[in-house]
């Protein structure tokens, strides 16, 4: 499972890279969403993976799902969430005024 | 429990909050409030520094959890100067914004506000996932400030300086993961700890993670090679909004000081020293490079912009020392900086509202009405930038130079200060002589009336107001800044404060 978990995250942190280094801001924002999902299933693996465990600590009970990574995860998404709302309407802004979807704004020759 | 410690941060964000209620007050009201708010934050802040000011530490635990459970708030010396230096700008950035540049979009106030919070709570969380958060509230108020007033130019500065900042997000949540996931915490106090007591296996781990959290600071620091956003984004900006911009780099100093003194401080075992051998370099680098870009620039706001990354450069390159003086020498240059690269932004755009089509185009042109007034204010500005004495930029670099005398790259650091002066110099008499000397024949203009003048020039001659109290008043300000430096360089009395409140071993 470790592995799986981290050939994902790879993959997504990878594709994430790729897009946000492209010149159109569409592709920019998918990257950006792309590298959040890398963060948040990382900052959900930094618990340690368990199946099945109570999420505190009891007496009978084997281990306990880390609590801690789950509610940062949550912060990080409505971080995310928003910060993609907000950067999805500033690129619809810049394609209004600039007259095109280039980062830079510039029409390619 | 001391509620003062957590008031510097509920206030702004009440403050921001109260004006979105159905209630709709007229601007006058919003002004009125807005700067009511910062007075408060002001006197928040000086007494603060006076709480904390014979060494203590005030910690501040939210909802009454035992740290390291909980999220602290911690209110040391270093806090408590970053506030004070903080809200001091705020108050006179608001001071021109209220003159009309408030008006050009909706919310200022409240983002303004919010800039306020987020910035005062980076500043005295202990948390680290929790600076992240209030790194994540300062941009976001920023990007809404940065926008502010709108226009293509402003529109395509802004996607950078988001995108950027947004990769810089998950860099720091991805070292923040890796901290949690070696070391099982998140309290920066139990971090220290823990990191210092790591098994050798983890090391490398923990180093990885110390330096992407490095790399983050160093992209809001706007240090080599992370400075590109910057020029843009500063030089599009409106004038307060620029001006408050001044300390958003400083927060990204702030945080390498405040980590990698505390977790990977000279205790922290095998993670110690962590970016020493990168600060110093780096550092002297983007002194050269800023430098160079103010000499290279062909409007005025770009040359502000690319001072303001030479500016940082000479503070870390302080901070990089690693030693007391060194330290001190740089907690006295942030103030210091701070105000000076503020007045020029303000003023770079009081000189090209009267340029006309011009702007601040570095190119001959008419004379600017109120020439002397203007001229003289540009002049003791340049000279506290350029770090010419008797100004606070002088003393600055000279106690920059003084704590170097015994390091190992001495004639690097020496020649990079000296030289990244000069060429400021050459930057800013070229400058100056351009906009008030080599001026293009114009008829005369009437003067302008003086109530209106004072109101624009009263926050620039504030802030150039406070450089002066920072070179009258060093002695005093130089003692504050070598008591911060020395508790930052015994971080076990922090460590034991958050830990240990009780003080029972």
């Amino acid at each position: 499972m470790e592995a799986l978990m981290a050939l994902i995250i790879g993959l997504l942190t990878g594709c994430g890279v790729y897009l946000v280094l492209r010149a159109r801001t569409f592709p920019v924002v998918l990257g950006l969403t792309f590298l959040s999902y890398a963060v948040n299933l990382f900052l959900f693996a930094m618990g340690r993976l368990t199946i099945g465990q109570p999420p505190v600590i009891a007496a009978q009970a084997a281990g306990y799902a880390d609590p801690v990574p789950q509610a940062l995860v949550l912060t990080a998404i409505v971080i995310g969430f928003a910060m993609t709302a907000f950067v999805i309407v500033l690129a619809l802004k810049a394609r209004a005024e600039l007259g095109n979807d280039h980062v830079d704004g510039k029409q390619e020759p | 429990m001391n509620h003062l410690v957590i008031a510097p941060v509920l206030l702004p964000l009440l403050a921001g909050i109260l004006p979105l209620l159905p209630h709709h007050p007229t601007m006058r009201q919003r002004r009125l409030f807005s700067i009511a708010a910062v007075v408060a934050q002001l006197g928040l802040a000086l007494a603060l520094m006076a709480a904390v000011s014979d060494g203590k530490i005030l910690v501040y635990t939210l909802g009454h959890w035992p740290a390291p459970f909980g999220i602290v708030l911690v209110a040391d010396r270093l806090a408590a100067w970053m506030l004070v230096i903080t809200t001091l700008l705020a108050l006179f950035a608001l001071l021109d914004a209220i003159r009309g540049a408030d008006t050009a979009g909706r919310h200022f106030h409240i983002l303004f506000q919010f800039q306020l919070f987020g910035l005062n709570g980076a500043f005295l969380t202990g948390d680290l996932f929790n600076l992240f958060v209030f790194f994540e509230v300062l941009l976001i108020a920023s990007y809404g400030l940065l926008l502010h007033g709108g226009g293509p130019e402003r529109t395509r500065a802004g996607l950078h300086f988001v995108v950027v900042n947004l990769v810089g997000s998950t860099l720091f949540l991805f070292a923040v993961g890796t901290l949690y996931g070696v070391l099982g915490t998140l309290n920066m106090a139990d971090l220290a700890v823990k990191a210092a007591a790591a098994p050798p296996e983890n090391v490398a781990l923990i180093r990885a993670a110390g330096l992407v959290l490095f790399g983050v600071f160093a992209l809001k620091a706007a240090l080599l090679p992370f400075h590109l956003w910057l020029p843009a984004a500063y030089a599009h900006a409106s004038a307060p909004v620029a001006a408050l911009f001044a300390i958003m780099t400083k927060v990204g100093a702030y945080s390498m000081l405040r980590v990698h003194t505390l977790i990977f401080g000279a205790g922290a075992g095998p993670a110690a020293g962590l970016s020493e051998p990168w600060l110093l370099p780096l550092a002297l680098a983007t002194v050269i490079v800023g430098m160079l870009g103010a000499v290279a620039s062909t409007h005025l706001r770009r040359q502000v912009a690319w001072l303001v990354v030479a500016s940082v450069g000479s503070l870390l390159a302080a901070f990089g020392l690693a030693t007391t003086a060194g330290l001190a020498a740089g907690l006295y240059y942030l103030p210091h900086t701070t105000f000076a690269t503020a007045a020029l932004f303000l003023l770079a755009d009081a000189i090209a509202r009267r340029r006309g089509a011009l702007g601040d185009r570095l190119d001959p042109g008419p004379a600017t009405t109120s020439p002397r007034l203007l001229g003289g204010l540009f002049f003791v500005a340049a000279m506290a930038v350029a770090g010419l004495p008797p100004l606070s930029g002088f003393l600055g670099k000279f106690l920059t130079l003084h704590a170097a005398l015994d390091h190992p790259l001495l004639p690097w650091i020496m020649g990079t200060v000296l030289a990244g002066g000069l060429l400021g110099l050459i930057a800013l008499a070229r400058t100056g002589s351009l906009l008030f000397y080599r001026v293009l024949p114009s008829e005369a203009r009437a003067a302008e009336p003086w109530p209106a003048l004072v109101r624009e020039t009263l926050p620039i001659i504030g802030l150039l107001l406070l450089g002066l109290g920072l070179t009258v008043g060093a002695g005093p300000a130089l003692d504050q800044a070598r008591a911060i430096a020395a508790q930052m360089l015994e971080p076990q009395a922090y460590i034991q404060a958050v830990l240990n409140p009780g003080g029972t071993p």
